[in-house]
């Protein structure tokens, strides 16, 4: 097998070019450390080849993509982690204000529920009038469309179909 | 338990939970080596099923949400992820 120094940095590099060509065309930002996001992408690529998915580096997967979805990168808990932190769980993704500045960055909080309480489907809303059609949101970057089933994949972040969660219920469905 | 000991200087049982693919464990061991001081670590990701199962079971009692990186001090207290003034702050350095 070909799997020398120099197959695994290209690799990297052409990851590392998809993920900044997405990340531009959605407007979130990569960390501006690109030795840190090279490792990290090391990490992902490491990943893909252990489990098939880009799970995320700096947590432990379980191996059961059903049990890991929520932790394939960009993550479920992103978008919550940049509002608050100004940076996901890996730093990977980072706000405007840190892209921009030169704030030191520690790690953060781990915001995903202990294994045992993580939910694995919400029910829908409950308490509106039935709509015509099932709204679904995409569970990394809320995005919401009213179709019959979700997108192959989100049009704004570009995450799988996978990721949607029947955010109301509607129509035959 | 399969730890790996780094030599160093003895600043209590420091013992590392650890993911190879993670950055911030990279660097939490790159500090600790910086600073001289010797530590055990284990990567949970490239533990075999069954030692992993119990390393996340001894790792749970510190650190419920099982995240890493963690530094088990002296069998006392669990610091969780990479922060180099709160490390310094445990370890008195």
């Amino acid at each position: 097998m070909n799997d020398g120094p120099a197959e695994v940095s290209k690799e990297a590099d052409l990851f590392l070019e998809d993920l900044l060509s997405r990340s531009r065309a959605s407007g979130y930002h990569l960390n501006p450390d690109t030795g840190f996001v090279r490792a990290l992408i090391e990490g992902l690529l490491t990943n893909v080849k252990r489990y098939g998915y880009a799970a995320c580096p700096c947590r432990l997967a379980a191996g059961r993509k059903e049990d890991d979805r929520d932790i394939i990168c960009p993550c479920d808990y992103r978008d919550a982690d940049l509002g608050e932190h100004g940076a996901c769980f890996c730093a990977l993704y980072v706000s405007q204000k840190v892209a921009e500045g030169t704030r030191r960055l520690a790690s953060i909080p781990e915001r995903r529920p202990a294994e045992g309480s993580r939910h694995r489907k919400n029910p829908p809303v409950a308490g509106i009038s039935r709509a015509p059609l099932p709204v679904w949101r995409c569970r990394v970057c809320g995005y919401l469309c009213a179709r019959e089933a979700p997108p192959e994949t989100c049009p704004i972040c570009k995450a799988a179909g996978e990721r949607f969660e029947c955010f109301l219920s509607g129509g035959t469905g | 338990m399969g730890m790996t000991h780094v030599d160093g200087k003895d600043r209590g049982a420091l013992a590392l939970y650890a993911l190879s693919t993670c950055v911030w464990c990279r660097m939490m061991k790159g500090f600790l080596s910086k600073m001289e001081v010797g530590y055990d670590y284990v990567d949970v990701d490239t533990l075999a099923d069954e030692e992993k199962a119990r390393t996340i079971e001894e790792l749970k009692r510190w650190n419920p949400k099982c995240s890493f990186p963690s530094l088990v001090v002296n069998g006392e207290k669990c610091v969780i992820g990479f922060n180099e003034d709160t490390l310094k702050e445990a370890l008195g350095l």
